[in-house]
């Protein structure tokens, strides 16, 4: 595998500079006092990332497979490890995407985080700081790192600035589910480098380098253990049927700007993308049909729980979790428009899933409860907000014009692909998702005002309307113009396509 | 000739940016109700200037983004989608006045929404119109869904909920479980979504799968109302007249029959569709839905109800026209999906200035109204003699181009059905006419079966206004028009290629 460096792009370490500006910030906000002045400090700091994310998003050489942005410095030689990070059309979407999403957390508890912001703003920039660390790290010790660093904020996040009685018991929870998978995770990665080590051409060094494991063939025992181990690790975070039970919890007692960051970005479904798929590929090709039932159990089971939620978080946590089953089915179709439609989908996640928690929250806000039964007739009091809800459901649902469309498309065509008109089942996710979806926006915008605190809801301020306007016009954009997106990724994952099996590229050109 | 060109697309933004303007002016009225006016206006001219491209077979294309190769998202106006645009655009304008006579227009958010859905409906309309592909299509036959929602439920009463929730659950369901898969499956099998005249699949699709493929059309396309997906039309009768005559006549009915004569046109094309015997398939389909609708609607009493069932069956018109698979059939086809929207929506409007004069809904109290309305059950008989198949109206001449059809294929089962189903169109319509037209009046208790509003009734009835009254007679006189004159209609039918 390739790479072309940062400095020959573009002259500057870019993508160091977006991993260490929210720390920068962070040191910055120490020295600030007054509540004004840190959340303009901290918005400032993640408005640089994310226009640093777009510069980055604007330099990409598209229709290439290389790693891009490179930069590598030696970390502990003995054992191979360096920090190395690269972008490549499967991940450079993402850095955006959590400059983003960053941004929105920051503009969504402007009024409504009152204790400790200094501490709130910190872990918010924290997070930001591993999760682009995550998107980015091309090598595995030290993806590893950034992957275990985001614990700290999220648990933090969770436990402190939680929504619900039980935050304390959720936050553990979390953390203590992530941490059962990342031990695997550790596992599955130093098998990989022993393993290239005997490797012919190796030299007998160790390498924890993403792009050097890719050259280098796994043998099949090996594969199929670290396939288990990653897999799981991923499953957990993705969160993947039957590994998600902490996810109801987590949405529905953590502070809505944690479940934005933990709903929005599908790092389960990335790690699969860019590590399972491409370093263990005969062991994913043998199993995928494993992965491909656990997404049709989990599309149908998130979807029917979901249908019969009365909590707009619970509910938003199931149709996640079904979400999530239809990328995994996409990948385990094996073939490109499986792919590009899994990565699509967990893209659009992040607008569509970020657009329904922040209605979540503005209506909390507003009516002090998520639960349907407080709600009803809340178009007539607040038409923007109500305008805004709808374009994430339609998103969500997955209506052609939105965002949510392309994704799904390609996930129909390759499992039609792949299994024929057994895939037809699959299309029973998007006729549930229609109806839990739509069920909601009925019953909380349509209808009678039923309670006095709906009558009193005001409408979508200012900073609000503003963060629902950028959602909500992605959504809509994408929706129409999808090869802005495709564009990106569709070089790279040809070559994950024909890494999986080297005849299915032929066959998908078709 | 296929052209490149910006007219299509201008055609769709004419209705959005009437949209706009009818929130931008929501606190000025009637200036509001007339951005729709204008937006409509500008629409009809933007149609209008495409005939002479389109007429002779030609194309005018715009691609606007490409979503997979051989799939982008892309207008394409030729002369089946003119035809379609232009009777819309038409009777959107007629339809946007009316609504101002028959809603008012007082100051609130309800008829903002209103004026604004239906600008967006034109504009979902005028996309499918002018879809170049099955991607493109679908994406415009779904928002039409979701745009004329709120329309369906304007009255916001419990009754009007649960109709819409029908309609929603009938079309969404419809065009996610069905239409989603076929167009998935289609794409699969031939390689590319691009209407072509002819159709697209290549040798090599089995025929069983065809076959199955062509099922999943018939039940995805909801908007065409043939049985068993046709329920969701008379649950959607809650509506206000304007909405019921632009779902009926207008935008969504004819959207529907579109899409099956886009499916079997320029995606099975008429050669393969003859092949695989999907004509007899859709001829049975078609007649069961005709006999049956009409023989329900004679059972009818509310007027609307009898509309509703009579244009189930017309719409089967139109597709039995096309099955035929011969010239004649499908010009009789074309010539009725124009015909058909401007009787219908006489018919309707009709319905409507009854309504407003008496508070009415019923057909067995219309005893002796003719002679207090004489304009609007005169129009209402223009309408139903369109319906029915009588010259010197549209409606006759599709019938004796729809008779022509069958012959032609030599299908006279077909010939059976046409002639059964005009003898009871006759029966419903007659028996409304007889005894409006040449009974005596009656007084009708309390002023009619609907007293929800709690007007006061008065013993007169009397004509309502200009905006009522006008368009409907407008659209009596193009119904009678396009029968005696049809030669501008009967030219663009013959650039519909395949």
């Amino acid at each position: 595998m390739s790479e072309i460096a940062a400095a020959e792009q573009i002259g500057f370490p870019i993508l160091s500079t977006l991993v260490f500006v929210p720390v920068v910030t962070i040191i910055a906000l120490g020295f600030v006092r007054s509540e004004r002045a840190l959340r303009r400090v901290a918005l400032i700091g993640a408005l640089v990332v994310l226009g640093l994310s777009l510069l980055l998003v604007a330099g990409f050489r598209r229709g290439v497979s290389d790693f891009q942005f490179a930069e590598q410095v030696p970390w502990v030689e003995a054992i191979g490890v360096s920090y190395h990070l690269a972008v490549d059309g499967v991940s450079v979407l993402f850095v955006p995407l959590t400059a983003l999403l960053a941004v929105v957390v920051m503009l969504s508890s402007w009024s409504s985080v009152r204790y400790q912001p200094k501490a709130h703003l910190m872990a918010v920039l924290a997070f930001e700081t591993a999760a682009i660390g995550v998107f980015t790290a091309v090598d595995l010790i030290l993806f590893f790192v950034f992957w275990e660093l985001m614990l700290i904020p999220t648990y933090v996040l969770i436990k402190v600035w939680g929504d619900g009685p039980q935050r304390g018991r959720a936050a553990q929870r979390y953390v203590l589910s992530m941490l059962s998978g990342s031990a695997g995770l550790l596992v599955g990665f130093i098998l990989l480098g022993v393993s290239h080590r005997s490797a012919p051409g190796s030299g007998g060094a160790l390498s924890f380098d993403l792009l050097v494991l890719m050259d280098s063939a796994v043998p099949a025992g090996t594969q199929t253990a670290v396939f288990f181990l990653l897999a799981f690790a991923f499953a957990l975070k993705a969160p993947m049927f039957p590994f998600h039970s902490w996810m109801p919890v987590t949405l529905l007692e953590g502070p809505i700007g944690m479940a934005v960051f933990l709903a929005g970005l599908k790092m389960g479904v990335f790690g699969f993308l860019r590590f399972v798929l491409p370093l263990a590929p005969d062991a994913f090709s043998a199993w995928s049909w494993l992965i491909g039932v656990l997404g049709v159990v989990a599309v149908l089971y998130g979807a029917l729980i979901a249908l019969v939620q009365i909590n707009l978080r619970r509910l938003l946590a199931f149709a996640s979790i079904s979400h999530v089953g239809l990328a995994m089915l996409g990948l385990s179709s094996l073939n490109a428009p499986g792919l590009q439609g899994a990565l699509f989908l967990i893209l659009n996640l992040g607008l569509v899933s970020t657009g329904m928690l922040l209605v979540a929250g503005f209506i909390h806000q507003r009516v002090g409860s998520t639960d349907l039964p407080a709600l009803g007739g809340m178009a007539q009091r607040t038409p923007a907000l109500a305008v805004f809800a709808l374009v994430a459901c339609l998103g969500a649902v997955g209506l052609p014009g939105t965002s949510g469309f392309p994704g799904e498309f390609l996930i129909l065509l390759g499992a039609f692909r792949a299994y024929g008109w057994l895939a037809s089942i699959a299309v029973t996710t998007v006729i549930l998702a229609a109806a839990y979806v739509l069920v909601f926006f009925e019953r909380s915008f349509h209808g009678r005002i039923r309670g006095t605190v709906v009558d009193a809801a005001t409408d979508l301020r200012p900073r609000e309307a503003i963060t629902a306007g950028v959602l909500g016009f992605s959504i809509v954009a994408i929706g129409f113009f999808p090869a802005a997106v495709l564009d990106f990724s569709s070089a790279s994952v040809d070559d994950l396509v024909g890494r999986l099996d080297p005849a299915s590229t032929i066959a998908a050109d078709d | 000739m296929d052209v490149t060109g910006i007219t299509p697309l201008l055609a769709l933004l004419a209705p959005l940016l009437g949209a706009a303007g009818v929130v931008a002016l929501r606190h000025r009225t009637p200036a509001r109700e007339l951005s729709a006016v204008v937006a409509g206006t500008v629409q009809l001219g933007l149609v209008a200037t495409l005939v002479p491209a389109v007429r002779d077979g030609g194309t005018v294309s715009f691609t606007l983004s490409t979503f997979l190769p051989e799939a982008s998202i892309a207008l394409r106006a030729d002369a089946l989608g003119v035809v379609l645009g232009g009777t819309a655009a038409v009777l959107w304008v007629l339809t946007a006045v009316y609504a101002m006579g028959y809603l008012g227009t007082a100051p609130g958010p309800e008829l903002t929404r209103f004026h604004a859905c239906f600008c967006l409906t034109m504009a979902a309309t005028i996309g499918v119109a002018f879809s170049a592909n099955l991607i493109t299509l679908y994406l415009f036959y779904e928002a039409l869904t979701v745009i004329t929602y709120p329309l369906v439920t304007h009255t916001g009463t419990p009754e009007a909920i649960r109709g819409g929730r029908r309609y929603l659950a009938y079309q969404l369901g419809c065009g996610i479980a069905f239409l989603l898969p076929a167009i998935v499956v289609t794409y699969i099998q031939a390689g590319t979504l691009d209407f072509a005249p002819g159709g697209i699949f290549g040798t090599g699709a089995g025929d069983g799968l065809l076959v199955a493929l062509y099922v999943l059309y018939l039940l995805g396309i909801a908007k065409a109302a043939l049985m068993p997906v046709h329920s969701w039309l008379p649950a959607a009768m809650v509506a206000p007249v304007p909405v019921s005559a632009l779902l009926h006549a207008v935008a969504v009915v004819n959207v529907g029959v579109f899409c099956v004569l886009r499916v079997v046109l320029d995606v099975f094309g008429t050669d393969l569709f003859g092949e695989l015997g999907l004509r007899a398939l859709t001829l049975v389909v078609a007649s069961i839905t005709i006999l049956v609708a009409s023989a329900y609607a004679l059972r009818l009493d509310n007027l609307k109800g009898i509309l509703a069932y009579s244009t189930i069956g017309q719409l089967s018109y139109m597709i039995l026209g096309v099955a035929l698979l011969s010239p004649g059939g499908r010009t009789g086809a074309i010539l009725h999906l124009v015909g058909h929207s401007f009787a219908k929506i006489t018919l309707f409007f009709a319905v409507g200035s009854v309504y407003i004069a008496s508070r009415r809904t019923l057909a067995s109290e219309l005893r002796g109204i003719g002679r207090q309305l004489p304009l609007t059950m005169g129009a209402f008989a223009i309408g139903a003699l369109s319906i029915v198949g009588l010259p010197p109206t549209v409606g006759f001449l599709a019938k004796y181009f729809l008779f022509l059809g069958a012959v032609e294929a030599g299908q006279w089962a077909a010939l059976v059905v046409l002639s059964i189903s005009t003898v009871l169109s006759a029966g419903y319509y007659l028996r409304i006419l007889r005894s409006a037209l040449f009974d005596a009046p009656v007084a009708v208790p309390a002023g009619g079966s609907d007293d929800s509003d709690g007007l006061q009734r008065s013993g007169t009835v009397l004509e309502p206004g200009g905006l009522v009254v006008g368009p409907l007679l407008v659209t009596a006189a193009v119904t009678v028009l396009l029968g005696v004159a049809p030669g501008l209609l009967l030219g663009l039918i013959r650039g519909v290629g395949g």
